[in-house]
């Protein structure tokens, strides 16, 4: 029993030491100390608010184990008959009232810095939906979709997991260093949550409401999130990637981007008198249901029975073809079925259309073309 | 029905002279009014749910035994999140200090029954009914509920399946039972205390289960509200918690985490009140520093109403709300503090020894402390940013309710299962029991606290490899801590079917209190007449 018992208390002594050690070295165990000026206020008051907890824990544990090991009844003791003392019971109310009020000074000062989102250099437009993000630059032309980009063969474990398993994404978001980045936080359907912890930025995005936050990044590099909010099936695979580059660096790609979609939409425009074949529609088709669609429906268009509709031989996809592509391009309200307008090219709406249409013995026949959604969403405006 | 049986009772009792005479077999069990009685049902019903709660759990630590999907799919995983998370908060850790109190407080307070038995056995029988029906959403088309404990709106109305109407309804019936029987609780209290038994010489078990019944019938009907609102904007139309109808999704956060909060120290003050009476009779030394416990837990319930946005920091509250939430949460380290310091007095310059019921106290003692210092820590806003969502949150309201709530539980049960059953429980396994459950607990909690701090949030299905040590270490830990447990089914059942030594009255030396002071097994009529005080 003895030898027990104190076994019991070197594992407990040794396993808050390992703590402490384990988080003096600042290796993954503990908190990031992350890459701004918030992030490392916000690990040193972790850390403050540890080592008052742990010299807390070692005075109380302390006189507990003493008290085990000299006051036991087997060493012949006989029991005190005391069970009041009120200065006593003041001293241990005040004390740790005043040791409190030590902890929420330094918090309050750094919340109200990170509460104040004035005077920022550069806004961007945060959506969550299920289970991507959506990023729109507000002083620029550039808007995008950021989708996990790890392929599902790794997670179903059909090929080895490689560095940045479920931390990658197809297009990250792309940020200055040095500026006051001030992000406006919301959502299409549930609520998700947008976390990096390198910048000490987690904050909800909730639907119908717009939330605030910022960052100013010291050092360029990559920084990886994920989504903190439960927000259904795929909760765990909506990662976060941003990727801080020298202004003048940051400046050459925005321009860049900038161009290239105003390129793509010429593009888009140009081609919509052009048919695209079946082999064509189908092969994009299935490239664009794998990445956007088949979290929910399943890539071989079963659904989940009760939870998201199949599109194997039921429903609009061997159904009224326009309804089809009204329920792509303008989701389903009241449903967990989203807008694509927004998120696809009208080609890409077209080949996925046509690709949900004759997949898996669908086999409609139908070729729905780039203008026949240009069509659609004339006629709907 | 019960009325006949009862008034049977009551003709048996007048002419045999308070023998135990009562109905057999499975109508004993359906009819009775028997504070007894119904108080082996809830324990039982309660130890039955924590062993399906958690295998769910097991569920959860073998798919997070590696990265990527192996064994579950990530909608079920989230039902099983789900589903677990509300079984072990609704069926084991309430049922269980309900079943505690209904056999404890008539017999610590000198009564002769709870105060309103008919309404006692309506309280307990409608549980199974609300468990079965939570449980048969699962042959739904889509499954359980798969939106987290907390159902969270908009993933609980517009986008969650059919189940939702299951568990809207379940959650209405356990919200039924738990009003009664802490209305019961407090009636009995108020009305039924033996001559001399004045509030302040009521045990401390009798005085955290008053406060808590208060905050039961405080924050039962917000919870009934708050499901009732998802339940009209999924079906009938409504938008409390749709943007697009004019309402807001936070405000279900304000609404749940309003009884939520409270919720926590309901499963919590009667811990404290069972710590209370042990550790005094294991240190053979009074209770130090009684009449501030009473202040502390009644202070902790008052301040429990003002502290629910902590919950929230992170759904972009006004600063200054956010202050508020931080410091009032902060303040209830105060009496919480003074609650250990005045246990760890108790052991001062006692005479201790370290009987099963002692050994789950002290680490009751400990470890709900490592929770309540991650509690502080989580109060602070600007770091729980980093915090929230996290397995740190999840290392810290496990080890409060597993190492805190569960622990005294089976300290409370150890500490009276001789009076309960007349006899001794089986001293091998019991301690075998002990260092089981606490060497795999803390392997199970303790690294969630890094993995936490490193970056993995909760409730995902499959995570980041630089995660994937940790999690292995923790799967171990659960499996071993599940198995434990089946250790303790051993010692209880071996208890009920008496197998064990003869318990006398009062087993343990230090013991204190009107329990003591009745026959092992404790007679079905106790307190006929009442004691003197």
């Amino acid at each position: 029993m003895k030898v027990r018992l104190t076994s019991l208390l070197i594992g407990l002594v040794a396993m808050f030491t390992s703590a402490i050690a384990s988080a003096g070295q600042g290796s993954q165990l503990n908190l990031t100390r992350g890459v701004t000026d918030i992030s490392q206020t916000v690990y040193s008051l972790h850390m403050l608010v540890f080592y008052i907890c742990v010299a807390i824990g070692v005075i109380v544990f302390g006189a507990m184990f003493i008290s085990i090991y000299r006051h036991r009844k087997s060493r012949g003791v006989e029991p005190a008959k005391f069970h009041d003392n009120l200065r006593v019971e003041i001293a241990w109310t005040v004390i740790p009232f005043l040791i409190l009020i030590g902890m929420a000074v330094p918090a309050t000062i750094t919340l109200l810095k990170m509460d104040d989102t004035s005077d920022s250099d550069m806004s961007v437009l945060i959506t969550g939906s299920q289970w991507r993000w959506h990023y729109s630059y507000l002083d620029y032309d550039v808007e995008y979709l950021s989708n996990l980009a790890t392929p599902r063969d790794q997670i179903y474990g059909r090929l080895p997991q490689t560095e940045n398993y479920l931390l990658e994404v197809d297009r990250p978001l792309v940020v200055p260093v040095g500026q006051k980045i001030r992000f406006l936080i919301t959502s299409d359907d549930v609520i998700h949550s947008w976390w990096v912890p390198e910048f000490a930025v987690k904050k909800d995005a909730n639907p119908g409401y717009i939330n605030e936050a910022w960052t100013r990044i010291d050092e360029p590099g990559i920084y990886r999130g994920q989504c903190a909010e439960l927000c259904g099936r795929d909760h765990g695979f909506m990662p976060i990637v941003v990727i801080a580059k020298e202004p003048a660096e940051f400046e050459a790609w925005i321009q860049g981007e900038e161009q290239r979609l105003a390129d793509a939409r010429a593009e888009e425009e140009r081609l919509l008198s052009m048919e695209m074949s079946k082999d064509e529609l189908m092969s994009m088709g299935e490239r664009v249901y794998l990445s956007q669609c088949a979290a929910c429906h399943q890539p071989n268009g079963q659904g989940i029975p009760g939870v998201f509709p199949g599109l194997a031989g039921v429903g609009v996809s061997i159904g009224d073809q326009t309804a089809h592509i009204d329920v792509v391009v303008n989701g389903a309200a009241g449903t967990a079925m989203q807008s694509f307008r927004n998120n696809l090219s009208m080609r890409e709406l077209a080949a996925v259309i046509t690709y949900e249409r004759n997949a898996w013995g669908n086999n409609t026949g139908d070729l729905v073309q780039a203008a026949d959604i240009h069509q659609f969403i004339q006629g709907n405006q | 029905m019960s009325t006949t049986v009862s008034d049977t009772h009551s003709a048996h009792d007048a002419h045999d002279d308070h023998h135990d005479h009562k109905p057999t077999g499975i109508k004993r069990w359906l009819f009775t009014t028997n504070h007894k009685d119904i108080g082996t049902m809830y324990l039982w019903f309660s130890f039955l749910m924590f062993l399906v709660g958690g295998s769910m759990a097991l569920m959860i630590r073998a798919e997070l035994f590696q990265p990527g999907m192996q064994i579950i799919d990530p909608h079920f995983f989230n039902q099983m999140t789900t589903m677990h998370g509300v079984i072990m908060v609704f069926g084991a850790v309430m049922p269980a200090f309900v079943g505690l109190a209904n056999w404890m407080i008539p017999m610590m307070i000198g009564a002769p029954d709870m105060a309103l038995p008919r309404m006692n056995n309506w309280s307990f029988w409608i549980l199974p009914f609300a468990f079965l029906i939570m449980l048969s959403s699962f042959f739904m088309p889509g499954g359980a509920p798969a939106f987290g404990w907390t159902f969270y709106a908009p993933l609980s109305t517009t986008y969650s399946t059919d189940s939702t109407a299951l568990f809207v309804f379940s959650m209405h019936i356990m919200g039924m039972s738990s009003i009664m029987g802490a209305i019961n609780v407090i009636v009995t209290i108020m009305n039924m205390r033996a001559p001399g038994m004045n509030y302040m010489k009521m045990p401390l078990f009798v005085w955290t289960w008053f406060i808590t019944a208060f905050l039961l019938i405080a924050v039962m009907p917000v919870l009934a509200g708050v499901v009732t609102m998802v339940l009209t904007d999924k079906y009938f139309g409504t938008s409390f918690f749709d943007a697009a109808g004019g309402g807001d999704p936070v405000l279900f956060q304000h609404l749940f985490w309003f009884f939520g909060h409270p919720e926590v120290y309901i499963m919590i003050l009667p811990s404290f009140g069972i710590v209370s009476a042990i550790i005094p009779a294991f240190a053979r030394k009074p209770l130090f520093g009684y009449a501030s416990m009473v202040y502390a837990t009644a202070s902790i319930a008052g301040l429990s109403f003002l502290v629910w946005a902590h919950h929230m920091f992170t759904t972009g509250m006004p600063t200054f709300a956010s202050l508020f939430f931080m410091y009032m949460t902060m303040l209830i380290a105060v009496p919480t503090g003074v609650k250990v310091f005045n246990w760890v007095s108790t052991m001062w310059r006692g005479a201790m020894t370290f009987e099963t019921p002692m050994l789950f106290s002290l680490a009751f003692v400990i470890l709900f402390t490592i929770g309540g210092f991650s509690g502080i820590m989580l109060a602070i806003t600007p770091v729980d940013y980093q915090y929230h969502d996290t397995y740190f949150v999840v290392a810290h309201f496990h080890y409060v309710l597993v190492t805190g709530a569960v622990f005294s539980i089976m300290a409370a049960a150890y500490y009276w299962l001789p009076k309960w059953s007349g006899v001794m429980y089986d001293d091998f396994l019991s301690k075998l029991h002990f260092w089981c459950s606490l060497i795999s607990v803390n392997i199970l909690f303790f690294p969630m606290h890094f993995v936490g701090l490193a970056g993995m949030p909760r409730r995902i299905p499959d995570y980041a490899i630089q995660f994937a040590d940790i999690n292995q270490i923790v799967s171990i830990g659960g499996f071993l801590f599940g198995f434990s447990q089946l250790i303790f089914l051993a010692v209880a059942l071996k208890c009920a079917f008496k197998k064990g030594k003869p318990a006398p009255a009062k087993p343990w030396e230090g013991a204190e209190g009107l329990e003591w002071t009745v026959p092992s097994p404790a007679p079905y009529h106790t307190f006929d007449v009442p004691p003197k005080v």
